[in-house]
């Protein structure tokens, strides 16, 4: 338990570990890249925050000034890209980093300096896209960029060249890191971790990589055809040409509902840690669980045009996706029900981390059932791009992923700092989360059932809409304070000394049985595996709580050089990129420059000893 | 533990009043002159029903599920001292229970969905009414065939007589969304696609663009207006007397540049289009001076002023009946004498980024020109 | 397996979980995914080279409406050829990884020189056939043919392009006598990804060439 602080002395500086800015750079240890993307997210996850309430603040009020068309416009975009690309899923991310090696048994991920570069590719995809606001170049026709609107007919700037490139660079970044973590799944478990022996969130995390390596291709190569048509005068989705805007649609979607499962899975994966650790109870229905991942993740490649009902695809297709969408919420259910029979007969530990998996439960349900209601199309044909869906979306990947995320945070936060978060702060910022994001994202049911759509930067006096988004723009601001509570919550615990034991919360995976935070090296010694909660296994072997480990020299284990080329290799690739963008500027020299650049950190990566 | 727990009752009660005040406030469509909860078509409560079912058994999965996750926070909760809790790892027989239940629920909504889907894709009947719906960024045109009609951003319908739309897109993809009788159908430049509706109440409603089309897509909404059979023929016959008359070949004025071609398969005609105007009786003075204008300020290059034979795809809006719509610029602004001025001297501050460029227009001008325009019903 | 064990690049004290290294099981991952990047471009083609608007077309002649006369434009002849010297590559690159693996660095450099030729004479067919399409006419600007057609060959001469690249740099190494058979691996991932290139075009060539 938590209240058990045993005050340390700072952990001596083991061998190996550096510390200053280079260290940082040139890190290629999956803990210090897994906080990287964790602080680069959440920053990410602010700046979407405040877009956020700026686009309350224009809709408060009817016929509203306060944001001009354009830039409302701009934010919608930069909110929904900002919260999928750089918030959510480098959020995760961490998680993948820094808990999967540690969940597994292992030193590392499979590919150190692969890792950093995904982590460099993402921060320069991140910083391109939002570069795009120092310029007042933003992107502006939606995270989804439905042609035709996006031909340079229609999009003569370069707002939607930044979120074309920026997306393709993110990509990279993406299917970097989703080859890393399927084979350090695959390949790094500790012995005796079997598939089946595998925690929950790495099951999770491992079906989401095959997700990713799946559908990014897809999205990639829309995002090529976009940019042959935008750059070198093709017409593959421009009517005047021959092109068909539809095609657009299917390739995002077939890339972006998978993409939807890519964001919640890891919440799931967190979720069903968090909830048998604090009802002292393994995880009900082990086998369903994975099961029900792996249905939903291979029926999310099949329900993509259930976002297009509304083109009119005819009665059969409209019928089949229906169909398959309905049945998503099996596997749904199944695992919603299996995380309530892990509560039951519990002793529910009511600590942060049980607040937010219990509010993620609460809060997934409402998403999932509103996803029912779109899931028939003539029902949808009435909602969709209406307001009922942004508060369906939100409840899934507010409700789902951030509460999710948020549950991941308290819980993970000892092992990843070594320091504890105060509880009551953490409780206030669920209340407040739990009442703001009611408040801001319900009455959107009603108001979109009752005619508003989605992505109008106003709305008329006398719709009737005026009094549910002056809700909603109160509420969104209670968000924020939640979240500002947690800042001061992350700051108060910064300033004190680590405090954290190696095991606060009775845990029932590997990385509780190393001190907090971790060595370097991880563990001293590769442990063997019996099972699944692999801890509670060797707690209830010795009949109680294993002693707190001792940090150890670390002389000896063999652990991989830093390396800077990764990064090298990163700005080569937004180069290249950035070289097509201004091709009419610098011309082909530009490009050749660029993928100089790029080859220059491949070669010098392949060829520097790894340690 | 450093610090009592919040009672979870206590709480979780103020939400929930908090919810149910939101659901009440929510629950009272007439205040919404664009829901969808009030059908008042056929094709509308064809879509309202099949949400109908759902939302019953949404609440019930909603109250039975977030019911037993509520009992549970309270039966189970840890107290200091507790032991170890039993270890289960699961259970087959309500695992298959859980899975079959939910499988059954969902085959009760499937059921009526696929027959709801089959119902809505039907073509209808050869006797509807078939009105042509193009978007246009960012306003709507409506032609009747069967009246050889054109008219914009107000679109009448019989109250009792089936009307099927054959929609398309000048420019960018729209969606066209009527709440009140249908729902919504995507509008695309290289596709036709279609939504048919009959209007059981008469009534005027507001309807709007759906799917994002760019800077203005706030501001693409449009008026229905379902009127009985003998006014709503009425209407046409009123209508059917705008045709152009053989003026004197005006001059054409400057015309604005149009912006740039339309990317569709549809014919673009701009100067001279609509050079002639038809014959409007009993006009002062300002109307003469507002039929000049109208020449040569070019509006004359992207608005057509009558509404029988009216050429297609012209850039801006038919203007044959402009001054009975209740509405201009889309549904922007009442239409008013003062409105109608402040659009026709400054649209790009009221609609920035609108095809309809700033004409230098002077106040006297505007008046003249509104006086023209409202003689136009 | 414990022969790749001490490759394991990054002191792993322990074999990995399954056996396979990490190299070459990240290389059949990549691969994996690959297979959606290319079935993505060729279904685009398939979409999209029959709503070509105007001529030149791949497998029927066409006259402008100025009265240019275009014959059909893919040269079958040409490109067959550069298909079967590819197909000859994968089993080149297979005798060059034995090579290695026997430690023979004769047949090495000797097998890998030869697969790299094929794939130069296969990247410099394309090159020669899409400057000749361009002085034909045809440009990805010009019909959606075009466009998809020019797209994905292109988007796969890249990927042999980068093969190239790769093997030249192992077929230095080798002559260096830098890849002995302990780290034949180091080919066979080169191998494992020319093999796909390779296959990714038994896929495009009747698509593109074969089926009208």
């Amino acid at each position: 338990m938590a209240t058990r602080v045993q005050p340390q002395a700072p952990p001596p500086v083991s061998h190996g570990e550096k510390t200053g800015l280079w260290s940082w750079i040139t890190t290629v240890d999956h803990k210090r890249i897994g906080i990287l993307y964790g602080t680069t997210a959440f920053i990410f996850f602010l700046l979407g925050g405040i877009e956020a309430l700026l686009i309350r603040i224009q809709l408060g009020s009817p016929e509203n000034t306060f944001l001009s068309p354009e830039r409302y416009n701009e934010l919608f975009t930069m909110h929904g890209t900002t919260m999928i690309f750089l918030a959510i899923m480098p959020l995760s991310a961490m998680f993948f980093n820094f808990m999967i090696p540690l969940q597994i048994g292992a030193r590392d991920v499979a590919f150190p300096r692969l890792n950093a570069f995904s982590y460099w590719v993402f921060l320069a995809g991140g910083l391109f896209l939002n570069s795009s606001w120092l310029f007042g170049l933003a992107p502006d026709t939606g995270w989804f960029g439905y042609a035709n609107l996006t031909s340079t007919q229609y999009s003569p700037g370069l707002n939607v060249d930044f979120w074309m490139i920026g997306l393709q660079v993110l990509g990279i970044a993406s299917l970097a890191a989703a080859v890393n973590f399927f084979v350090t799944i695959v390949n790094l478990r500790a012995p005796g971790m079997k598939l089946m022996r595998m925690p929950m969130f790495v099951w999770m995390s491992f079906i989401t990589q095959v997700l990713l390596l799946l559908a990014f291709p897809v999205i990639t190569v829309a995002l090529f055809l976009l940019m042959f048509d935008r750059f070198f005068g093709t017409h593959f989705f421009v009517p005047s040409g021959g092109g068909d805007p539809i095609l657009w649609q299917h390739l995002f979607w077939i890339f972006g509902h998978p993409e939807v499962y890519i964001l919640i899975l890891p919440a799931f994966g967190i979720i069903s840690e968090v909830l048998p650790v604090f009802s002292r109870k393994p995880l009900f229905g082990y086998a369903a669980m994975v099961f029900s991942g792996v249905f939903i993740a291979f029926l999310g490649f099949g329900v993509w045009a259930h976002h297009m009902f509304a083109t009119g695809m005819g009665p059969i297709a409209d019928a089949f996706f229906a169909l398959s969408t309905m049945l998503i919420a099996i596997p749904t259910g199944v695992k919603i029900f299996n995380w309530m029979g892990t509560m039951w007969g519990g002793s529910l530990q009511f600590r942060t981390p049980m607040y937010f998996a219990i509010g993620f439960i609460a809060m997934f349900i409402m998403g999932g059932l509103s996803g029912v209601m779109h899931a028939s199309p003539p029902a949808d044909l009435q909602q969709t791009d209406t307001y009922f869906v942004v508060a369906h979306f939100h409840y899934v990947l507010f409700g789902g992923s951030i509460f999710g995320i948020t549950a991941g945070a308290y819980y993970w936060w000892p092992k990843m700092f070594g320091r504890m978060l105060n509880e009551s702060l953490g409780k206030l910022h669920f209340w407040l989360m739990l009442i703001g994001f009611n408040l801001t994202f319900f009455p959107m049911h009603f108001v979109g059932l009752n005619g508003m759509p989605r992505r109008t930067y106003t709305y008329p006096k006398g719709l009737g809409f005026e009094t549910l988004n002056q809700i909603e723009t109160a509420g969104s601001f209670l968000l924020a304070v939640a979240f500002l509570v947690f800042l001061v919550n992350v700051f108060q615990a910064w300033r004190k000394p680590r405090n954290a034991p190696a095991d606060p919360w009775n845990g029932a995976t590997l990385e509780w049985s190393i001190p907090s935070p971790p060595q370097e090296f991880n563990f001293a010694e590769i442990p063997v595996v019996h099972g699944r909660d692999a801890l509670w296994d060797m707690k209830r072997e010795r009949r109680g709580p294993l002693p707190e480990p001792a940090r150890v020299s670390g002389r000896g284990i063999h652990m991989p050089n830093p390396s800077y080329w990764p990064v090298v290799a990163a700005i080569g690739v937004l180069s290249v990129l950035l070289s097509l963008m201004f091709l009419s500027h610098f011309g082909p020299l530009g490009v050749v420059v660029a993928a100089g650049v790029l080859f220059l950190g491949v070669f010098k990566w392949a060829f520097e000893p790894a340690g | 533990m450093p610090l009592r727990t919040p009672a979870w009752p206590s709480s979780r009660l103020v939400t929930a009043l908090c919810l149910l005040a939101l659901l009440l406030a929510g629950c009272s469509p007439e205040h919404y002159p664009q829901t969808t909860l009030l059908p008042r078509g056929d094709f509308a409560r064809i879509a309202d029903d099949l949400l109908d079912t759902t939302v019953k058994w949404a609440v019930l999965v909603f109250v039975l599920v977030e019911g037993a996750l509520v009992y549970s926070i309270f039966r189970f909760r840890g107290k200091p001292g507790d032991s170890e809790p039993h270890q289960t790892h699961g259970n087959t027989t309500v695992e298959i229970i859980w899975t079959v239940i939910p499988a059954l629920i969902l085959a009760a909504i499937a059921v009526p969905t696929v027959q709801a889907i089959f119902l809505t894709s039907a073509t209808p009947k050869a006797d509807a009414l078939r009105i042509e719906v193009v978007g246009h960024q960012w306003w709507w045109e409506f032609r009747y065939p069967e009246y050889n009609l054109t008219t914009a951003n107000e679109i009448h319908v019989p109250m009792g007589r089936t009307v099927s739309l054959h929609m398309g897109s000048a420019d960018v993809i729209h969606s066209f969304w009527v709440p009140q009788f249908a729902a919504k159908r995507d509008v695309f430049a290289n596709r036709e696609t279609r939504l048919w509706f009959k209007a059981e109440v008469v009534g005027e409603y507001p309807g709007q663009c759906a799917e994002f089309c760019g800077i203005q897509h706030a501001r693409m909404g449009y008026r229905i207006r379902a009127q009985k059979p003998e006014e709503f023929q009425a209407w046409v016959a009123h209508m059917q007397t705008l045709a152009p008359k053989p003026a004197p070949a005006a001059k054409p004025g400057p015309a604005p540049k149009p912006a740039a071609g339309v990317g569709s398969n549809q014919e673009v005609r701009t100067a001279s289009a609509g050079a002639t105007v038809q014959a409007v009786a009993g006009q002062g003075p300002d109307y003469a001076t507002g039929e000049k204008l109208f020449q040569a300020k070019g509006c004359v290059a992207c608005h057509a002023l009558y509404a029988v034979n009216a050429p297609k795809g012209m850039i801006g809006p038919n203007l044959a009946n402009v001054g009975a719509r209740s509405y201009i610029a889309a549904g922007t602004l009442k239409n008013t004498d003062e409105n109608m001025a402040r659009w026709i001297q400054n649209p790009q501050a009221i609609k920035t980024g609108v095809l309809m460029p700033n004409l230098g227009v002077t106040e006297p001008e505007a008046r003249a020109l509104v006086a023209f325009l409202r003689a136009h019903q | 397996m414990a022969a790749v064990a001490h490759e394991v690049p990054h002191g792993l004290e322990h074999a990995t979980a399954t056996g396979l290294d990490n190299r070459k099981l990240a290389i059949w991952t990549f691969i994996g995914s690959e297979c959606l990047f290319f079935a993505a471009l060729i279904s685009n083609y398939l979409v999209n080279k029959g709503r070509s608007l105007v001529g030149p077309f791949p497998h029927e002649p066409w006259t402008s409406p100025s009265g240019e006369h275009f014959k059909p434009i893919l040269e079958i002849p040409l490109v067959t050829l550069g298909t079967a010297l590819l197909l000859f590559s994968s089993l080149f690159v297979v005798l060059a990884l034995s090579g290695a693996q026997r430690g023979s660095r004769k047949a090495l450099v000797g097998w890998l020189a030869a697969t790299i030729a094929c794939g130069v004479f296969f990247v410099g067919m394309q090159v020669y056939e899409f400057t000749h399409f361009v002085r034909e006419g045809l440009t990805l600007k010009t019909n959606l043919f075009g466009a998809s057609f020019f797209v994905l060959t292109g988007f796969h001469g890249t990927h042999v392009t980068i093969g190239v690249i790769w093997l030249v740099t192992l077929w230095i190494l080798a002559a260096r006598g830098k890849i002995p058979p302990s780290k034949s691996l180091n080919l066979e991932m080169a191998a494992l990804y020319w093999h796909f290139v390779d296959v990714v075009w038994i896929v495009i060539f009747p698509v593109v060439y074969l089926i009208k």
